[in-house]
């Protein structure tokens, strides 16, 4: 398994595609919480649980004044038509050339599955790590993890 | 491990004899597919332990994934309060193709139920906090996904398949009675 960076570390900044002609960077989040989920593909059967998951939880992300941010290796096209199928209502990054290097960074990428890990991270409004959980591959990590780290964070 | 945040109270439908040694929460949705499969096994579960196990269900309606979950959920929270839950609860899990609020409706009078009365309580989102509470507890308690099980207040990390369940409850019952 991989070496996820740990709590109070800086988060690498990045821009990834968000869709084919619009990029987000990291960095036009500070000022708030993010949460980080890389996960390892589309339409895979646990990947879509836990994009339900984080997609019904969202409002509660807000109260906190959370960004989410979903990251894995497709496409933006892939990314496009999962988002409208599934109504997710936050980004899908395509970190998918040159591929995975944003989940190097972070040291979520599976170098023998040519995928991300799937991890979570939940950043400070500074942008440094609060939070950080590498879950197994096949497991949906659910979403209590990320209240009580932004729960933290308000403290 | 993920444990249950939220305690079983009187608040919550619960099937079986309370003393019970054994209590199976289930965190479900009336419109996933899943749960719809886990429905009869439960079924057989309770019938086997009989006295020995309660059964408690919770809403974890996900309304983004699944539209009619949310109303299902209202019309067995209605029903609850005419002291009906597990008659609706049984008749939206025996029906989950056919949930729309017109399907609710025909389900609250074979039920014996004012419809017009259902018709205003979800029109009014009257138990919408109710269903919240049941979903948020879940979500603090680590449940990933429906359905969801806790087992004498542990996460059920395995499959729900008729054996699974058993296993997993006969090893809870031996832990609790040595």
């Amino acid at each position: 398994m991989s070496k996820i960076l740990t709590p109070n570390t800086l988060a690498p900044d990045f821009t990834l595609h968000v869709t084919a002609d619009q990029t987000l960077s990291l960095s036009e989040l500070k000022g708030k919480p993010v949460i980080l989920a890389f996960y390892p593909a589309d339409w895979s059967p646990v990947c879509g649980d836990q994009v339900a998951l984080l997609n019904e939880v969202l409002p509660e992300f807000r109260k906190h004044g959370a960004g989410l941010l979903g990251i894995s290796v497709d496409g933006v096209w892939c990314h496009d038509a999962f988002s409208a199928e599934r109504k997710l209502h936050f980004p899908l990054l395509a970190d998918f050339e040159p591929k995975g290097a944003v989940a190097k960074q972070y040291g979520a990428y599976r170098e023998k599955d040519g995928c991300c890990e799937r991890a979570l991270f939940v950043l400070d409004k500074e942008g440094i790590v609060a939070w950080s959980y590498l879950s197994p591959v096949a497991e949906n990590p659910g979403v209590d993890g990320i209240l009580d780290a932004l729960e933290g964070l308000s403290k | 491990m993920s444990t249950l945040k939220t305690p079983v109270t009187e608040e919550d439908h619960i099937q079986g004899d309370k003393n019970a040694a054994l209590t199976l929460v289930e965190y479900g949705d009336y419109e996933c597919p899943y749960c719809g499969a886990a429905y009869p096994i439960v079924k057989r579960i309770q019938k086997h332990f009989g006295k020995r196990l309660r059964f408690v269900f919770r809403n974890f309606p996900l309304v983004e994934s699944h539209p009619y979950a949310g109303i299902a959920a209202m019309a067995a929270e209605f029903a609850a309060m005419h002291n009906k839950f597990w008659e609706m609860h049984d008749m939206l899990y025996e029906n989950q193709d056919a949930l729309d609020i017109p399907d609710l409706l025909r389900y609250a009078e074979s039920l014996g139920l004012p419809a017009d009365e259902l018709q205003q309580a979800i029109h009014d989102e009257t138990s919408a906090d109710k269903i919240k509470n049941d979903f948020m507890g879940g979500v603090r308690s680590g449940v990933n996904g429906t359905p969801g099980f806790f087992i004498n207040g542990q996460f059920h990390n395995g499959s729900f398949q008729y054996e699974d369940l058993l296993a997993a409850l006969e090893n809870a019952d031996n832990v609790k009675s040595p």
